[in-house]
């Protein structure tokens, strides 16, 4: 333990808390702050439940989860939903394409729980469930990625970014409509602004400004892709810890065992 | 088994009798544990435990991860995700596979810097070296085909540009890239056969491990001083060594425990640190990401391939002499094989009698400027082959060969090497006798 502290404050001392934000590309990651950064985050269950609400009202219109599975939207360390909720929820939002049904004919059916979300339904829209982790917005300091440890890989924070980003200019190249956006590599993406602020109503109260329901859709798309990161940060966490026991009774016993073969040679000299 | 004189295993009940009589196998394994190894080992010592574990960890979570892994195109990446969302631990498990293999390569790279410091390679110990050498690239040949089986982009077109290499061998390479795909390009052949070999290849390693350590065990361990034990008799042995257990073992376990506290410190909270975000884009073969790297630990190769460019003097002297059949291309295949190659002839490359760089002046220097040479070539192998990159790859990738090539034989000539001590009793008392020389005659001998 004390081990790992002085190492976290050599780490901070040597790179510093704010941490160089390389661009990813050309596009300018903003370092929003997530409660699911560095060894000790946690996400946080009813943030995440709100970007689960701006992502099926919103962004669900055109952008699949084709790897998620809908049952997971009600495990520990997750958006937590109970299940009876996670059944309506797949009932009422999605429907599934069965081979099984007509007799081996297939139909189209309400998704359950045990399907996962359904797949890319626009052209040209790609599937968010590992967007988080495909996207990697820290690179820093000097290109080392090492403030990974504190902020995470930086997807989250570019999705952000990326939702907050657009300048209001527009192009038409070869047909479609470019939009500009700071976060994006290359300054323009053929995505229209999906969100301006006050998109949703949330049941909690909380804000809907612009920034805040991206921030909420931002961290729910890192659960999409990191579903266990909880989990692993608690392993992890006893692993270090055990390790660091375990590390020390064999130091002890090491310094024990050679304690007679190191004494032996204080009375021998080399000739 | 060893050379070294020492207690062997007697059996001494009427069952040890009877089995030992049929299969030697206590006999082997207590030969194995108690082999006799020199006592002034230091901390660069620890890396074969380290390497062992790394292998058995990637045996175990790999046989495991096979159980719920798909080797087909449509199939392969999905059920990379179907391992960290469904498979109990399977998270865990995916991500130990994928970082023990960088702990893997970390372990290498300083045991084989350890072995070039320390003279490890040279007379009796070179069949030991070339053993590790034909390991080291193994290793690189199963991670190189496991990276590819999550089939995402870099997975795709590290595939693509590696095996593209062999294409790059005159008249023949054509012929050799579509045999290693199994078709014209990377595609569900490819994954198969990689699959196939990922999961074949860590059992020869094993062997090749097997027969390492049997090589090490019978010329004996190298030690920082590189004077070897002395082996007149077992009382004259038993003072420059110490049995395995329990002084080292529990010495490499102890580092092997500290070693691990790190790396699960990674594992838990920062797995994708050295990881590529573009393979968690499934593999698509009509869009080629901004820049293919490679994972870390074949950088410093991957600069030496990039390194020899068409405008090079060397390159282009070559493609004249051969009459175009060695292009820019070849060469920098030749040159990444070569480096690993010009490596493993190490022992005959190196002239001077004096195996420890402890006591070589002038080697020192030389090595600790190969070191610094070879985490540059890492950091510029990822960088964008342009500009002054290209300089730095060139200047670096020739040094590799400088320093094995031209630096190793000459100093074995002009280098006035220092005196060593006689003998490791010398050495070890040296150091641990400094305090108190002379002073306490009722030194206890090291317990067997």
């Amino acid at each position: 333990m004390l081990k790992k502290l002085t190492l976290s404050a050599a780490m901070t001392l040597a790179l510093g808390t704010t941490g160089a934000l390389a661009a990813g590309g050309a596009g300018h990651v903003e370092d929003f702050s997530f409660s699911f950064e560095g060894p000790f985050g946690t996400y946080d269950q009813f943030q995440l439940q709100r970007g689960l609400q701006v992502f099926t009202e919103v962004c669900a219109g055109c952008h699949g989860l084709q790897y998620v599975p809908l049952r997971t939207l009600g495990d520990p360390g997750g958006p937590g939903l109970p299940e009876d909720q996670v059944r309506a929820y797949a009932e009422q939002n999605f429907e599934v394409w069965d081979p099984e049904l007509e007799g081996g004919e297939g139909d189209f059916r309400a998704a359950k729980p045990t399907d996962n979300f359904p797949a890319v339904t626009s052209a040209g829209a790609p599937d968010l469930s590992m967007m988080a982790k495909a996207r990697a917005g820290f690179h820093g300091p000097y290109g080392l990625g090492i403030n990974q440890f504190f902020q995470g890989m930086g997807g989250a924070e570019y999705i952000a970014s990326l939702l907050t980003g657009y300048t209001g200019e527009e192009k038409e190249e070869a047909g479609t409509i470019l939009y500009e956006n700071k976060a994006f590599p290359g300054g323009w993406i053929s995505m229209a602004p999906p969100l301006y602020g006050d998109d949703v109503e949330y049941e909690d109260g909380a804000s809907t400004e612009l920034e805040a329901i991206s921030q909420d859709v931002a961290a729910f798309l890192m659960w999409t892709a990191e579903p266990k990161l909880m989990a692993r940060q608690e392993a992890g966490f006893v692993a270090v810890l055990f390790l660091t026991v375990l590390t020390v009774l064999l130091y002890l016993t090491n310094k024990r065992i050679w304690a007679p073969v190191k004494k032996g040679a204080k009375g021998q000299p080399a000739e | 088994m060893s050379g070294i004189p020492h207690d062997h295993y007697e059996p001494s009940t009427g069952a040890e009798k009877w089995l030992h009589k049929r299969l030697p196998i206590v006999a082997l394994m207590y030969d194995t544990i108690m082999i006799p190894t020199p006592k002034n080992l230091n901390w660069m010592w620890i890396w074969g435990i380290v390497l062992t574990f790394c292998l058995v960890l990637q045996i175990v979570t790999g046989i495991v991860l096979a159980m719920h892994y798909t080797p087909h195109v449509d199939m392969a990446f999905a059920s990379i995700e179907h391992i960290m969302r469904n498979v109990n631990g399977g998270h865990m498990l995916r991500y130990l596979h994928m970082n023990g293999a960088s702990l893997f390569f970390v372990a290498v790279y300083m045991h084989i810097f350890r072995g070039l410091y320390y003279g490890s390679y040279k007379a009796p110990r070179e069949i030991t070296w070339i053993i590790g050498m034909l390991i080291y690239l193994l290793m690189m040949g199963t991670a190189f085909m496991g990276y590819v089986l999550p089939w995402g982009q870099m997975s795709f077109w590290g595939a693509t540009v590696i095996t593209g290499l062999f294409g790059a061998i005159p008249f023949i390479g054509e012929s050799i890239q579509t045999w290693l795909l199994g078709g014209p390009a990377v595609d569900n052949a490819t994954l198969n056969r990689f699959f196939s070999l990922h999961y074949l290849l860590p059992f020869v390693i094993a062997g090749l491990v097997a027969v390492h350590i049997w090589a090490f065990h019978t010329t004996g361990n190298n030690n920082p001083t590189g004077v070897e034990v002395r082996r007149a008799s077992k009382a004259e042995a038993a003072k420059d060594t110490l049995p395995f257990w329990p002084y080292y073992v529990i010495k490499d376990l102890f580092a092997l425990a500290l070693i691990l506290a790190v790396f699960f410190a990674i594992v838990g909270f920062m797995p994708n640190y050295l990881g590529h975000p573009d393979n968690y884009i499934e593999a698509n073969p009509l869009v080629t990401p901004a820049h293919i790297v490679p994972e870390w630990y074949f950088l410093p190769f991957y600069a030496i391939l990039r390194a020899f460019t068409a405008d090079v003097w060397l390159v282009m002297l070559v493609d004249w002499v051969t009459g175009g059949i060695i292009d820019a291309k070849f060469f920098g295949v030749l040159a990444m094989f070569g480096a690993i190659l010009v490596m493993a002839l190490a022992p005959w490359l190196d002239t001077s009698a004096v195996r420890s760089g402890r006591y070589r002046p002038m080697f020192k220097w030389w090595f600790w400027l190969f070191v610094v040479n070879f985490v540059v070539l890492t950091w510029v192998g990822a960088q964008p082959a342009e500009g002054i990159y290209t300089w730095i790859s060139l200047i670096a990738s020739a040094y590799w060969f400088v320093f094995f090539l031209v630096i190793l034989p000459l100093l074995g000539v002009i280098e006035k090497p220092l005196p060593q001590p006689s003998t490791i009793e010398d050495d070890f008392n040296e150091h641990y006798g400094k305090t108190e020389a002379g002073a306490g005659d009722a030194a206890a001998t090291p317990a067997e």
